[in-house]
């Protein structure tokens, strides 16, 4: 018999029972909840009379609608100046509060973004399913775990039982081998991956990121890369466990102490995919091709190396490609053929739950440290992705890097990533960001954005365009 | 859950792929803390000339008047005829929460993202996969005619055009019994609690650390 893959064993595992129909009922370890999906799924269990199946399973922090200014945070949620985000902020902590889920709270210093938090602290932890309702739970996946995004009525379902109704996904292997170039992260990997299967490369697949480069990736690197597993339409993105993995859990207030923790890294060691393991379809990379990426248009398959040109919607020979090519193009305001380091930049931001952890902000402070942001920028936001992140980049004093260079120093949050708070694009602005989403209006109405890495938007950041960050 | 067992209804075409859910339904509009009112908003950036914002009146607000659903030969649509991975973006329910409260109660598309596909379900929106070559056929006749109605049976598994002619789908068949019975599926699942209980207590056994919760 051929061997499992990680998928089919983290699968396996949590089988509570299968059903005639082929779907399963499967046992969630840990929820994930925020201010934005969860108000209606409370509302559900209120209506129906139930109660949580399992309080400790269960993790809250609000993200999407926190300010991000020191002046609105000081003044605690009373300081939400937007009414609307304010009632939803406060709706959290009163469900919380009601049905005694733990929750990070706003002014406490381990609130941040939810896929931030989980790893952080070690509320994530290899072998288990996770689930959050929010499509980025993908990132989990990193630790070998089984994390997918739910709709709010999953949400409930999970509250209400610990379990989800599921169908088994394909296995999908994304092989990455060689040695990634200098300056070449996680987010370009993911970025070119995703040029190369498109955005719906994955659709009902489970992606697992294997080869050497992603065996010598950074977990904050694997958690990037998984984050965006779904922007290439796959729900779950995975990596092995492996020494890395360990390292990074270790010590962390939820994860195994003493001897269970011995007991646990032994049955860890297990979440590797089998030599033999046979995948439905198998996707190689040479990681020495990938260069620093950027996207150009409303979709994150729109994406080609910074040294290229924006492409010509004639070269395209698909008509709805092309359609899209053009649309693409008029939102963005750009000409096919066009260089990309031409591209003139209004702002930049550096956050979100792709990029925020220390290590991204590290990489970030490295490109600016003692240069000044581009004059013609009207803004260039750091936003660390949790609390913690934050007081740690303060005691390596990359604040003062980012501040000294003329970057604005926030409070963890989503922030612009999907503009919920006052943090967003003014219409037509072209923005080089290291969030996720590129569509039309996400990151404010008639808001022009650009994936790229942290470095890369470091680098953008102080010469007003896009720039190869080994150039600069 | 509404129930779902027989809908006819007039077509509208979304001629373009890859429609995110963010397209669908803006994030200002997901800070309701409710399940309803998200219709007017419903493909908000497409609909209007102007940025929406929740909670305002939408009734004086400028149209969009190419957009297809401010087409009047396409009001009252309850069908949408839409193009490959319709849904794509964020697991937000507020988008098939926004399609249905709006009117529609039927999706056709060659494939969807995942998570929508499964929310919609949910709420008594049933997403039909069809072939690309039939779906285009369907948009050849529903901009060639209007007035253009289909009627979708559940049980059967068939759309029928106006001109009688039937086209199968496939559904998943738990899903189809739920739709049909309008079903809660948490009820179902609860059914369950005694194989959900002793596979925890063996999970408990092997993995404890999973349950030993630190605060
Ligand atoms: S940072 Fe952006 S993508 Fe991540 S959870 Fe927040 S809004 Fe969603």
């Amino acid at each position: 018999m051929a061997g499992k893959t990680l998928y089919d064993k983290l699968w396996d595992s949590h089988v509570v029972k299968e059903r005639e129909d082929g779907t399963a009922l499967i046992y969630i370890d840990r929820q994930l909840l925020h201010e934005v999906t969860s108000p209606q799924a409370f509302e559900g269990l209120r209506l129906a009379s139930r109660q949580p199946w399992r309080l400790d399973a269960n993790l809250a922090t609000p993200d999407h609608n926190v300010p991000t200014t020191k002046t609105e945070r000081d003044v605690g949620i009373e300081g939400i100046v937007d009414p609307v985000s304010k009632i939803q902020v406060k709706t959290l902590d009163d469900n919380c509060d009601e049905f005694g889920i733990v929750e990070f709270k706003m002014q406490d210093k381990r609130q941040g973004i939810v896929h931030v938090v989980g790893p952080e602290q070690g509320a994530t932890l290899p072998g288990m399913t996770i689930v959050c309702g929010d499509s980025h739970t993908a990132t989990h996946g990193a630790f070998a775990a089984l994390a997918h995004g739910v709709g709010t009525s999953e949400v409930e379902h999970v509250m209400a039982t610990q379990c989800l109704i599921q169908r088994k996904m394909k296995n999908l292997l994304i092989k990455v081998d060689g040695e990634l170039g200098a300056g070449i992260t996680g987010k370009d990997v993911v970025l070119h991956v995703i040029g190369i299967i498109g955005t719906a490369g994955g659709n009902g697949c489970a992606m697992e990121f294997g080869g050497s480069a992603i065996r010598s990736m950074s977990m904050e690197g694997r958690m990037t890369m998984c984050n965006m597993a779904i922007e290439a339409g796959a729900r779950v993105g995975m990596v092995a466990f492996d020494e890395n993995t360990a390292e990074y859990v270790k010590g962390r207030p939820y994860a195994p102490k003493s001897d269970q923790w011995d007991q646990a890294v032994e049955y860890w060691n297990t979440l590797v995919s089998d030599e033999d393991a046979v995948f439905d379809k198998v996707v190689e990379v040479n990681a020495a091709d990938i260069k620093p990426q950027v996207t150009w248009g409303t979709s994150p398959e729109m994406v080609v190396s910074v040294d290229s040109l924006v492409p010509k919607a004639e070269d395209e020979s698909d008509p709805v490609k092309r359609s899209a090519i053009e649309r693409a193009l008029e939102y963005m305001g750009l000409e096919g053929g066009q260089k990309i380091t031409d591209i003139q930049l209004d702002r930049v931001f550096i956050g979100s739950c792709t990029n925020s952890r220390i290590e991204d902000l590290r990489a970030a402070a490295a490109i600016v440290e003692g240069k000044q942001v581009a004059s013609s920028l009207k803004q260039a936001l750091v936003v660390p992705g949790s609390g913690l992140v934050k007081e740690q980049a303060e005691e390596e004093g990359l604040d003062k890097i980012f501040t000294a260079a003329g970057l604005e120093w926030r409070e963890p949050g989503c922030s612009m990533c999907l503009a919920m708070n006052a943090d967003k694009l003014g219409n037509g602005e072209h923005c080089a960001s290291t969030s996720n989403r590129n569509f039309e209006g996400r990151q404010g109405y008639g808001g022009r954005t650009h994936l790229v890495s942290p470095a890369m938007a470091a680098a953008a950041a102080i010469t007003g365009h896009f720039i190869d960050v080994n150039t600069l | 859950m509404n129930k779902f067992i027989l809908h006819t209804g007039i077509a509208a075409p979304m001629d373009r792929a890859n429609i995110d859910t963010d397209m669908i339904i803006p994030k200002q509009f997901l800070k309701s803390i409710k399940r309803s009112g998200f219709g007017p908003n419903l493909f908000d950036e497409l609909r209007y000339l102007d940025e929406g914002q929740p909670d305002a009146d939408n009734s004086g607000r400028p149209l969009n008047t190419e957009f297809v659903l401010n087409q009047s030969r396409y009001e009252g649509a309850s069908v949408l005829l839409a193009r490959e991975n319709f849904g794509c973006g964020s697991s937000r329910e507020h988008a098939p929460w926004a399609l249905e409260d709006y009117g529609f109660r039927v999706i056709i598309a060659p494939s969807y993202a995942d998570i929508f596909f499964n929310n919609s379900f949910k709420n008594g929106l049933l997403p039909i996969v069809l072939d690309e070559v039939v779906v285009d056929q369907l948009f050849t006749e529903v901009f060639a005619s209007e007035g253009y109605q289909l009627t979708i049976e559940l049980e059967s598994q068939k759309i029928i055009k106006p001109c009688g002619e039937e086209i199968d789908f496939d559904v998943d068949p738990f899903r189809k019994h739920c739709l049909i019975n309008g079903l809660d599926d948490i009820g179902l699942t609860l059914q369950d609690a005694d194989d959900i209980r002793n596979y925890e207590e063996k999970r408990r056994a092997s993995q404890p650390w999973l349950f030993d919760v630190v605060k």
